[in-house]
């Protein structure tokens, strides 16, 4: 099964495939080139790029607007107190509003941002990890109302909570408990959600809050084994459940790194997962990704060179074959990115794959002496951290101490001043500098008569819903969450009821408390 | 040199997590000699206003990266008055477009350090103007 012949100008044509006899062909394990056969030459990549912004009226524009421009998928921002468990009319959300991302308080919210969008035909990606266990249940309710039946709903939650103690930061309960509700989604979607992935590992915070590629896939794996550990210890088997933790990792810096980067988690995913936990199911070895974003190598500095970088960015993503890609936009270095900076990202992957020929063959760097050899090392590095870690007690007792964060810290604080010394060049800001000033950021305009519509619509909702059934469902929530059964199905009866992102997280601490941060710097 | 060293307490207010840049500067300020206490994420503004009281602090420092640095920055300035801090300065950096810096000034915000500033224009800022009694 294979796309349309691929034949250049001069006539020469393209086999999906290059190996030589007896090499390893992508699509085989240990996956190191790829984990489909043909790759993009049968589907390429995903485009996903991120957004979201003000109300779900506001971002269901957005949405459709990307759509219109051949986006194949979606990827929610959500706003920060949504991120963080709180509602709009919670005093800590004021100012906050709809701001980064779309506010989300109740499923009346979810319904109105993806009316009329068709659910098997654009995936959707959930950029939701504190409060994930609410929103799941509300995407997942909302499909359910809207026919989509569960059983065939495809899609993906960022859902890693562990990374949130390290980089990015909208952790809501202790680290033990979020662990555990992590496991409650990949049970629930293991029975009732097959093809959905309920987590979506990320080195990719971990990278941008200072990491270094290595230690961005050490971390990442590391991260996945301990819900695989955690999910096991339920009695689970990896084949049942493994295929529905996938990847995200960042594109920014040397080509090359990133390329071998890719290439050895992807194969070191597979050993992992066959040798260590005995996978057999192929798809539990096969590490899924998002290759994407690239926030930190962007600069405010002459913002128009982010749209160079970025493509070659996406080039770093599409040689080493990710499943989805999206990218930063060029004002995103200081903004929500406009709608026409949005659009370029997207025709910069487009570009890409119907332009220069990125789909023409798979993995096609395989074979060159310095892509193995750099891969070989990549790999022989990441497990030198992996077990590192082990060996000081897990990745579990290390974020929990602050030991990863405190490590991460240190190396942002020396590239910070590896940058200002000069020794690590950025063009346009110590180097090729421009006489004059860069021009003042645009932001996205922040409406507060927008934030006031959110606080007024939530109002209305809480007038409206069924009071008893409200404190009725919230009583299972913590139940469940008290008596360690899987909260999941407890959840999206609560907010099929319309209770709050606030209420359901609001629950959840009643029984989990919440996370007293190590402060270390 | 019995002189007691700059107390600075940086702090994050509201919901943003990012906290990469309010880190890289604690270390750079300590870094310089001076003592250095760091809120944690998602700090009220009275929570902010008790640990500047409790530290006696010469310079509170606000990073806020999510655009909300004007109603942050008024709240944390009132929440500053009301529990009698009146002679810390006040620094916010983060993403902070140049328009806003006079509205800032306005609200009592004394420096603002937006993405492209160096670690040094910081620390000098602090030491020059940390604001010790003599």
């Amino acid at each position: 099964m294979s796309g349309p012949k691929v034949i250049w100008d001069s006539g020469i044509e393209i086999a999906p495939v290059y190996a030589p006899d007896g090499a390893e062909k992508p699509g085989e394990y240990p996956y190191t080139r790829g984990i489909h056969p043909q790759m993009y030459r049968q589907r390429p990549w995903t485009m996903r790029q991120y957004s979201g912004f003000g109300t779900a009226a506001e971002t269901h524009e957005r949405f459709l607007f990307l759509i219109k421009n051949g986006n194949t998928g979606l990827n929610v921002a959500f706003d920060l107190p949504t991120q963080c468990g709180l509602d709009s009319d919670d005093p800590m959300a004021e100012g906050e509003i709809g701001r980064v991302g779309m506010a989300v308080d109740t499923l009346a919210d979810m319904e109105e941002a993806f009316a009329d969008i068709d659910l098997n035909k654009i995936s959707v990606s959930l950029t939701i990890n504190g409060s994930a266990v609410a929103i799941m249940g509300m995407y997942f309710a909302m499909a359910e109302k809207r026919g989509f039946s569960l059983g065939e709903l495809r899609g993906t939650a960022q859902n890693d909570i562990l990374k949130e103690f390290v980089g990015r930061g909208t952790w809501i309960f202790p680290v033990e408990p979020s662990v555990r509700l992590v496991g409650d989604t990949i049970e629930f979607c293991a029975r009732e959600v097959p093809h959905y992935s309920p987590v979506s590992v990320c080195g990719y915070h971990i990278r941008e809050s200072g990491a270094t590629p290595a230690q961005e896939m050490a971390y990442g794996l590391a991260i996945a084994c301990a819900y695989v550990d955690h999910v096991r210890a339920r009695g689970l088997d990896v084949d049942e459940f493994a295929q529905g933790i996938s990847f995200n990792f960042d594109i920014y810096g040397n080509l090359w790194e990133q390329i071998a980067k890719f290439r050895a988690g992807r194969r070191l995913w597979a050993k992992i997962m066959k040798e260590r936990y005995g996978a057999k199911n192929p798809k539990a070895m096969q590490l899924r990704m998002i290759a994407g974003g690239g926030g930190a190598g962007l600069t405010v500095e002459q913002p128009l060179n982010n749209l160079v970088r970025s493509a070659y960015y996406a080039l770093a993503s599409a040689l080493s074959g990710t499943q989805t890609m999206a990218l930063c936009s060029y004002d995103e270095a200081y903004t929500i990115p406009s709608e026409q900076a949005a659009k370029l990202s997207l025709r910069t992957m487009q570009i890409l794959m119907t332009e220069i020929g990125a789909c023409d063959t798979v993995d096609p760097l395989a074979g060159s002496y310095f892509v193995e050899s750099t891969t070989d090392e990549m790999e022989q590095r990441i497990v030198q951290m992996m077990e590192k870690l082990d060996a000081e007690g897990g990745v579990l007792k290390a974020i929990a101490e602050g030991r990863v964060q405190a490590d991460v810290n240190r190396q942002a604080y020396e590239h910070k001043q590896r940058v200002e010394r000069g020794d690590i060049k950025k063009v346009g800001v110590n180097c090729f500098v421009d006489d004059e000033k860069s021009p003042d950021v645009e932001f996205h305009p922040y409406r507060r008569e927008e934030a006031e519509k959110q606080i007024a619509r939530l109002a209305r909702v809480r007038a409206e819903r069924n009071a008893a059934e409200v404190d009725r469902t919230l009583e299972a929530v913590r139940a469940a969450a008290r008596d360690g059964t899987n909260v999941m199905p407890s959840v999206i009866a609560a907010v099929k009821a319309y209770t709050t992102v606030g209420e359901i997280c609001g629950a959840l601490k009643q029984v989990f408390g919440t996370y007293q941060e190590p402060v270390r710097f | 040199m019995t002189e007691k060293p700059i107390r600075v307490l940086i702090a994050k207010p509201g919901v943003d997590g990012h906290d990469v840049g309010a880190k890289v500067v604690c270390r750079a300020l300590m870094e310089a000699g001076m003592q250095v206490v760091y809120t944690g994420l998602r700090k009220s503004p009275e929570e902010i206003a008790k640990a500047a009281r409790d530290l006696d602090a010469d310079v509170v420092g606000l990073s806020i990266m999510s655009g909300a640095h004007l109603p942050l920055s008024e709240k944390v300035a009132e929440s500053l008055k009301a529990a009698g801090v009146t002679r810390a300065k006040l620094l916010v950096g983060g993403v902070i477009p140049a328009r806003d810096r006079g509205a800032l000034e306005q609200l009592g915000v004394a420096a603002v350090f937006g993405v492209d500033a160096t670690l040094g224009d910081v620390v000098s800022w602090v030491r020059a103007n940390a604001g010790r009694a003599a």
